[in-house]
């Protein structure tokens, strides 16, 4: 037995109108990002910026991709390709990022006072 | 043997591949074939978003000067350029689905590739041209000059420019790619190879070629829209 | 228990038409898509790298009788061991199960025609033919002296040996085992015949899967890592380039994000092999089969959250090196759990010793070894002391030798039979077995001393006071030598004059034992439906059929 869906062959056939309503929504984002870049919004920008594109790559993905209408296993692969490149990513920063913190002189003996305040 | 002979005689529709049982796993395989692809393209195209992020946290001003180097309109007309080609390789998968004609397939085909190629064009002929031109390059071969107003940032400027290149050239790459296969859907639906029981290749070319579409998205703003443009180039 | 009817006599080879004979010519294999035929394939070309791997070892251990060198300039040495390694990870290690074993049996075992997409199958060969025909012209040209880390800056602008034509061999091979990696995992997943559920899979299944996992999520990173190398050699501008900020440590996180995961596609494999052998020579039901199926994913997951403990001395953050130190201890438990698995199996099962089973138990003494000297390298502290000496080599040798490989040998023995219809003398297998067994302890286990005491790893030359140990370790290199040329001979000899196997000489549980031997190209007379768990040994069974 493998895994089958009920729909056969044919699959989901998705209306034009939503086909060009997430088109419609996709160039509104694009000139979205585009103008609130134009604004002075500190490191919100790329807060902004990457939330809008984040955006558009789900209207991408469950519309044109039809992930919106397929198999659970197939948004499981999704996740996990994108889950796997944020650990490439996490773990790489831990290092890139830390490099510069400053032991603590004292050393970890330090801390048993403040642990021992902790707990009598 | 007698079952592999009745298995023959069974009535397959056409693209049917034997290793199969029927059209519907061969087209769920072949769909979660090519998303267990998209996988690969996701990771790999991730190495270079990892080490873009690594290096943006690490030297942001020269990424910021670098990032005002590029042309916003461009990039900008670009990202429209890609999401209309979206669209129109979704309505020719949609025409496949509902039985439309081998012409009606084709024109869509044909048309997401003058968006693809168009593109391509902008980039190459203005974008790429206009950064050799004005020393923006990376690299002796082509020229790269350090300006004094970078200051002490103009060697993470270059680096920059190398992740712009290096990152948009793959992108090109794979647009380029997609064409090719665009090219062979055409050629197939011509020889009438699809119907609304099979299109398995055209979905999941199309699964590709929004893919390409999505790395742009991303591509836009981390490379086009660093530190805003509010100071005004 | 499948629709076969069991066979009174042995089925003759000549008479049935199978996977061999139902055609002939060299263009029948070249444009095969058959699994079976494509996977001898592979077998074919990875024992000529093995080959190549081994002539270079055979030139490493000659060089090391002597403190001063006995055989060749240092500069030459660094292109012997980094060909040694390069050969071995990428053109024979990585591909070895999977290619041969994986593509032969996935369909058979799971009660398929062929795998998923057969012509990517063969395409995957013949990328791999060519990443393959790229490494020899890189080491035709001279070699590369970089290692098999290809760590810049020295690779990417000081070194002037053929870096971009190896990386370029690599990088194809690479994009050939994503594709293996793809087809097998939808193979797995659609195409089990009626009555296979996910836990009635062969343990080989589950370990393949896991391997696939680790083909699709790592390949692409050592892939654009490679990619971005070459741009950096070829264009003398590159991300890793200090001198515009680059981080060659940044190369490290990314080789290694896959380079760790790879050694799981190498040993993950065997311990799927392993566990089929244990089984079939016990006559018994493996003990803790969800185990063993789950402990291959955690593997497979818990394998791309440790790739630091490659990068302690290298000037990482000592922050991210805790958390990987810590990590690296967790990813050991599965392993472990397999090992108590099989050990279990054992006791109180009806043990025969042919050559597959000395294998086998060969495969979970040494890889216990290898696996416990790990620690020794996972943890932070004693890693200071023994990274870059021969511990460490002698620790991945371990594992990569006396498991791995050990375990491709166990499996090459036992699904013989199925792939040829003959058998093969087992009086000499078990001799060969015997002599790999030995001659690779006596190669590997002085390495762990001397690399105790310091030796480093990648030199030509050594403090005097090694050379004994060294001596042992390149006699103990000429006997394992020994031990691998034996199975070529009589392997070779059995193809024809071994006699006829019969479909299941084991008397082994698994639907490619219901087949005839050799398949039939469509693999099964009548497609199969599974009613019975894996390993259904109710009682002690002789090998009647």
């Amino acid at each position: 037995m493998s895994d089958h869906t009920e729909q056969g062959a044919h699959g989901h056939v998705v209306p034009v109108g939503v086909y060009v309503a997430v088109f419609l929504a996709l160039m509104c984002l694009t000139a979205l990002t585009t103008g609130v870049a134009y604004l002075d919004l500190g490191k919100w920008n790329t807060v902004a910026a990457l939330t809008i594109a984040v955006i558009k790559m789900l209207l991408v993905v469950l519309f044109f991709m039809h992930v919106k209408y397929a198999h659970g296993l197939t948004k499981v692969v999704i996740i996990a390709g994108f889950f796997w490149l944020g650990i490439m990513i996490t773990l790489s920063l831990s290092d890139e990022l830390t490099r510069g913190w400053e032991m603590n002189p004292a050393g970890w003996t330090s801390v048993i006072p403040f642990l021992h305040h902790l707990f009598f | 043997m007698s079952e592999m002979a009745a298995h023959n005689a069974h009535a397959h529709p056409p693209g049917f591949a034997h290793q199969f049982e029927d059209a519907a796993q061969q087209k769920e395989a072949g769909t979660l074939g090519m998303w267990a692809f998209l996988v690969t393209e996701i990771l790999f195209f991730g190495g270079m978003f990892t080490a873009y992020i690594v290096y943006r946290s690490l030297h942001l001003p020269g990424f910021i000067i670098g990032s005002h180097l590029l042309l916003v309109k461009f990039g900008a007309t670009n990202t429209a350029v890609l999401i209309c080609s979206s669209l129109t390789m979704a309505l020719a998968i949609r025409s496949a689905q509902t039985g439309k004609s081998k012409g009606t397939i084709i024109w869509w085909l044909v048309l997401t590739m003058i968006l693809g190629a168009a593109f391509l064009a902008l980039k190459f002929t203005f974008e790429w041209r206009t950064d050799y031109l004005e020393h923006t390059v990376p690299g002796a071969f082509f020229g790269f000059e350090y300006r004094p107003e970078w200051g002490a940032n103009a060697p993470y400027v270059q680096m920059f420019m190398c992740f712009y290149f290096f990152m948009t050239g793959l992108h090109a790459l794979h647009m380029v790619v997609g064409l090719g296969i665009l090219t062979v859907l055409v050629i197939m639906t011509a020889r009438g190879k699809f119907s609304s029981e099979y299109y398995t290749p055209l979905e999941i070319s199309g699964l590709y070629w929004h893919f390409v579409d999505i790395v742009w998205i991303f591509l836009f703003p981390l490379l086009y829209l660093i530190g805003g443009r509010y100071s005004g180039s | 228990m499948s629709t076969a009817i069991a066979d009174v006599h042995h089925d003759p080879v000549e008479s049935n038409v199978n996977y061999l004979n139902a055609s002939y010519g060299i263009k029948s294999w070249l444009f095969t898509v058959d699994h079976k035929r494509i996977g001898l394939m592979y077998l074919a070309v990875i024992t000529f790298m093995f080959t190549i791997g081994g002539v270079a070892a055979t030139l490493m251990r000659l060089n090391l009788i002597e403190p001063q060198g006995a055989l060749v300039e240092p500069e030459t040495y660094n292109k012997l061991f980094s060909t040694h390694g390069i050969i071995m990870v990428f053109f024979f290690l990585v591909p070895s199960i999977p290619a041969t074993l994986g593509n032969f049996l996935i369909p058979l075992m799971i009660g398929a025609r062929d795998v998923a997409f057969p012509k990517l199958n063969l395409l995957s060969w013949y990328l791999f033919v060519t990443g393959c025909c790229f490494a020899m012209f890189a080491i035709l040209s001279g070699g590369v002296d970089t290692g098999w880390t290809f760590y810049p800056p020295y690779s990417s602008l000081y070194s002037h040996t053929p870096v971009v034509i190896m990386a370029l061999g690599v990088f194809i091979a690479g994009f050939s085992s994503i594709l293996t990696g793809v087809n097998f995992v939808v193979t797995i997943h659609k195409m089990r015949a009626p009555g296979m559920t996910w836990f009635r899979l062969p343990l080989f299944i589950w370990a393949m899967y896991a391997t696939s996992l680790i083909f699709i999520l790592g390949t692409p990173v050592i892939a654009i890592t490679l990619f971005l190398l070459g741009l950096e050699r070829l264009f003398h501008v590159g991300i890793f380039d200090p001198a515009i900020g680059g981080d060659p440590l940044l190369f490290q996180h990314m080789f290694w994000f896959y380079s760790h995961p790879a050694v799981y596609i190498m040993i993950l494999p065997s311990m799927g092999v392993v566990s089929e052998l244990i089984t079939a020579f016990s006559r018994k039901k493996i003990f803790g089969y969800s185990f063993i199926a789950f402990s291959s994913l955690a593997i497979a997951v818990i394998s791309f959250i440790v790739w630091g403990h490659h990068m302690f001395v290298t000037g990482q953050s000592v922050y991210a090196g805790l958390v990987f130190s810590v990590l690296s201890f967790i990813v050991a438990i599965p392993s472990a759990i397999k090992v108590f698995n099989w050990t279990a199996t054992l006791y109180k099962g009806s043990i025969s010793y042919e050559a597959p089973m000395l294998y086998a138990l060969g495969f979970i003494g040494l890889f216990t070894i290898g696996g416990l000297t790990g620690l020794f390298l996972a943890s932070l502290a004693t890693d200071v002391h023994l990274n870059g000496t021969y511990f460490v080599v002698a620790h991945f040798h371990y594992i990569m030798v006396g498991g791995a490989l050990m375990g491709y040998l166990g499996g090459i023995h036992f699904w013989w039979p199925k792939i040829t219809g003959r058998l093969y003398p087992d009086m000499w297998a078990r001799i060969a077995a015997a002599v790999v067994f030995i001659g690779f302890n006596l190669t590997f286990f002085p390495q762990f001393v001397v690399g105790y005491w310091g030796m480093p790893r990648r030199y030509a030359v050594y403090p005097a006071e090694f050379q004994f140990l060294n001596i042992m370790s390149s006699a103990g290199a000429s006997v394992l030598a020994v031990g691998y040329v034996i199975p070529l001979i009589y392997l070779t000899w059995s193809m024809r004059y071994g006699p006829p196997a019969g479909r299941n000489p084991w008397g082994a549980k698994g639907l490619e034992w219901t087949t005839l031997s050799p398949p039939p190209t469509e693999n099964f007379d009548v497609p199969p439906i599974v009613t019975e768990d894996a390993y259904n040994y109710a009682h002690a069974e002789a090998s009647h059929v």
